[in-house]
């Protein structure tokens, strides 16, 4: 036994397709901790759902360990599905089971008794919003409705672990807090580990410690406070009336690192806040273009994904043209 | 020509909705909703989950006929001119609709001739859709083995295959990681630009800021209508003062229990990514009240200041209690 909710050690899954191989987790390792909740991000196609899936016992490794709760993925697949709450990202309910007849039937299979149905599955609906839609179709539920249902469904028998895969996709702001404040809350009482898979930034704020995975390879693993320090500069934000010669201005200009964009507002990241605002304040008002809102903002992990990311990118074609030079 | 007396003005309009009810037996899913969007406007269509959003969309493509009401796109009537609208718009449904088992470049084929493209043109719009949707190499691949962000995009291409005048996006970018998220915005904005009117629906409110003109809808009810910028101002009962502590949940905890004792009238008290919003009558009132509270109980506040209200703030300002009913 091990200390470890969930442990991946090199870690690789090939898949045969045609005649080649696609390596979609490509010697990958994590630790989990008990009442951890770890967000594992990462571009699309970079292994979130492989991973997930292969330390489930879902999908069989290639080569490596992965175990949760001590049970390996491969041999002890049974007793690591009682014990684990898992959505799938492309997951479906019976269409042709109501809402109540979805819960009872999840609540069957995870052998939950009667008592305790009786006291849970009020509770869950209430959550995910359905409580008055408990005899609706499953198949008549709107996109982000049947995604609730889910959610309610995979924590009816009280898991000690939970593994989500993109489990608030669909789902609308306020609903999405109230999945947070349960999942933190079942986090305080009991002592639930967390595993999500997420591309909301602001979800990866929330866990404990975020894993960046790249190409099948951990890149990053860190808290998200540590994650945001590594980013190098600090961050100006504006909203500027002219987006695109504001963004080719800021791009061009001395002292700035790198420049994202984020809805209608532009984010430079500069060496040199005092400096750098009056530069581009002085830029802006040269060109006539009008702006809101100058200020420094903090790095949140949405920044830091994008830059990560960036630089990561670029790393790997440097490789690439230092090993076309040789 | 439909029996509807519709006037010239019609016409020009690319999408035009009058009164339109939907009921699914005694249960009313979109209520007596009318608005209409201009030509080579992106209208952001936004509400929480069961809304009514995705069933006004299959109404406007008439997947679905309305109890009453009208709805035309391009000026025919969606209900009995249906050929006409389908084959002037694309639709990129909220649900995954590609064939799995047909590889990326085949579904693209398998669209284009549905919209007649002739085998030029299809030559040209796969290698554009391939390049625009980051899925070189994967060409071959069968889209039931793309990873989830990948689909949506690959489900994007086809969408617009044949260069639609009018295009609906239902969650185009749900699973979509955050550089691809930009990607997918400035795609749409290439489109506005080329003169497409585009409906799109998104749970990302930073996303929807980029939206000319957005309708918020819940409950089956229409209850706001206008500019992001307006809705800022008309839809906001209070100001968004923004607090960045030392520890967040901790600092949330504290916030909600003088909300609900009553001793800091707080409207919402809300994580958002690592920072919080707090929404109140009067801001600078409180601030200080607010500071020494946090304080107080051994959190450092880093930054406490009052900020322009995002959308997702005017969202759940709205949702919660809709203030003008249009
Ligand atoms: N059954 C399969 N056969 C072949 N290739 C596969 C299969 N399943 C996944 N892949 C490939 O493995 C890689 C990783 O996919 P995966 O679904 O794990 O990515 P992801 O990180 O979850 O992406 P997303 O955020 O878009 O869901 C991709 O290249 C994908 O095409
Ligand atoms: N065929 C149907 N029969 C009964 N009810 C239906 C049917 N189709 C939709 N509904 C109901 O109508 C309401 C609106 O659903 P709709 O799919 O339009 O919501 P939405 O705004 O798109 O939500 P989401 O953000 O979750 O996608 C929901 O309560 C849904 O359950
Ligand atoms: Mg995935
Ligand atoms: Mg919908």
């Amino acid at each position: 036994m091990n200390q470890f909710a969930i442990s991946a050690a090199n870690l690789v899954k090939e898949f045969k397709v045609n005649k080649h191989v696609v390596t979609a987790v490509n010697g990958l390792s994590l630790q989990v901790a008990p009442g951890e909740t770890f967000g594992l991000i990462g571009p699309d196609g970079a292994g979130k759902t492989t991973t997930t899936r292969v330390i489930l016992g879902l999908l069989s490794r290639t080569s490596g360990e992965s175990s949760v709760l001590g049970f390996d993925s491969m041999n002890d697949m049974y007793q690591i599905r009682e014990r684990v709450g898992y959505i799938a990202q492309q997951f479906s309910l019976p269409p042709n089971l109501t809402v109540m007849e979805n819960m009872l039937f999840f609540a069957g299979v995870h052998s939950v008794d009667a008592e305790e149905q009786k006291k849970r599955i009020p509770e869950l609906l209430a959550f995910a919003g359905l409580s008055e839609f408990s005899n609706r179709l499953a198949g008549k539920l709107s996109g982000g409705m049947k995604k609730k249902l889910a959610l309610a469904c995979s924590l009816i028998h009280e898991p000690q672990v939970v593994m989500l895969d993109e489990p608030t996709l669909g789902v609308d702001p306020v609903s999405r807090r109230e999945f947070w404040n349960l999942l933190g809350n079942l986090r305080a009482e009991k002592g639930l580990t967390i595993f999500i898979c997420t591309p909301y930034m602001d979800e990866a704020e929330r866990c404990t410690r975020v894993g960046l995975i790249y190409e099948g390879k951990l890149i990053v693993d860190d808290s998200p406070a540590n994650i945001k320090r590594v980013i190098p500069g600090h961050l100006l934000e504006f909203t500027p009336s002219d987006f695109s010669s504001a963004l080719k201005l800021c791009n061009e200009m001395n002292g700035v690192l790198e420049v994202q964009t984020y809805g209608e507002k532009l984010h430079v990241f500069v060496d040199d806040v005092l400096k750098c605002k009056t530069q581009i304040e002085d830029a802006l008002a040269s060109q006539g273009i009008a702006y809101d809102h100058l200020r420094e903002i903090e790095v949140r992990m949405e920044e830091a994904f994008i830059s990560l990311i960036r630089r990561q990118k670029e790393s790997v074609e440097q490789n690439e043209m230092i090993g076309e030079v040789r | 020509m439909s029996a509807e007396p519709f006037t010239a003005r019609n016409h020009e309009l690319p999408i035009l909705i009058q009164n339109l009810t939907k009921r699914f037996g005694d249960f009313t899913a979109v209520d007596n909703v009318s608005f209409n969007v201009q030509s080579g406007e992106v209208f952001g269509w936004l509400g929480p989950n069961g809304a009514g959003k995705t069933t006004t969309i299959r109404m406007l493509l008439g997947l679905i006929k309305p109890t009453s009401g009208n709805a035309f796109v391009l000026g025919f009537d969606s209900a009995t001119q249906t050929k006409l609208v389908h084959a002037n718009v694309g639709y990129m449904s909220q649900q995954f609709t590609l064939y799995s088992d047909l590889t990326a470049m085949q579904n693209i084929r398998f669209y284009g001739g549905v919209h007649g493209l002739s085998s030029d043109e299809l030559r040209q719009r796969i290698a554009e859709i391939i390049r625009t949707a980051g899925l070189e190499g994967r060409e071959n691949t069968l889209t039931g083995s793309l990873s989830g962000g990948w689909k949506q995009r690959l489900a994007l291409g086809c969408a617009i295959v044949h260069h639609p005048k009018v295009v609906f996006l239902d969650e185009p970018t749900a699973g979509v990681d955050p550089i691809s998220r930009r990607q997918f915005w400035e795609l749409i904005y290439q489109m506005a630009k080329e003169g497409v009117t585009v409906l799109v629906t998104t749970h990302y409110m930073d996303e929807a800021e980029l939206c000319q003109r957005v309708g918020f809808i819940t409950g089956g009810k229409l209850v706001a209508l206008d500019s992001v910028s307006q809705l800022k101002q008309t839809q906001m009962r209070g100001q968004v003062l923004e607090i960045g502590a030392s520890d967040p949940e901790k600092a949330m905890r504290i916030l909600k229990a003088a909300q609900l004792n009553g001793r800091i009238p707080f409207d919402e008290v809300a994580l958002y990514g690592a920072q919080i919003h707090a929404v109140m009558p009067d801001a600078q009132k409180y601030k200080e009240a607010i500071q020494r509270l946090l304080m107080g109980e051994d959190v450092q506040v880093s930054s406490i200041e009052r900020v322009a209200p995002t959308l997702e703030d005017v969202f759940i300002s709205s949702v919660k209690a809709p203030a003008a009913i249009v």
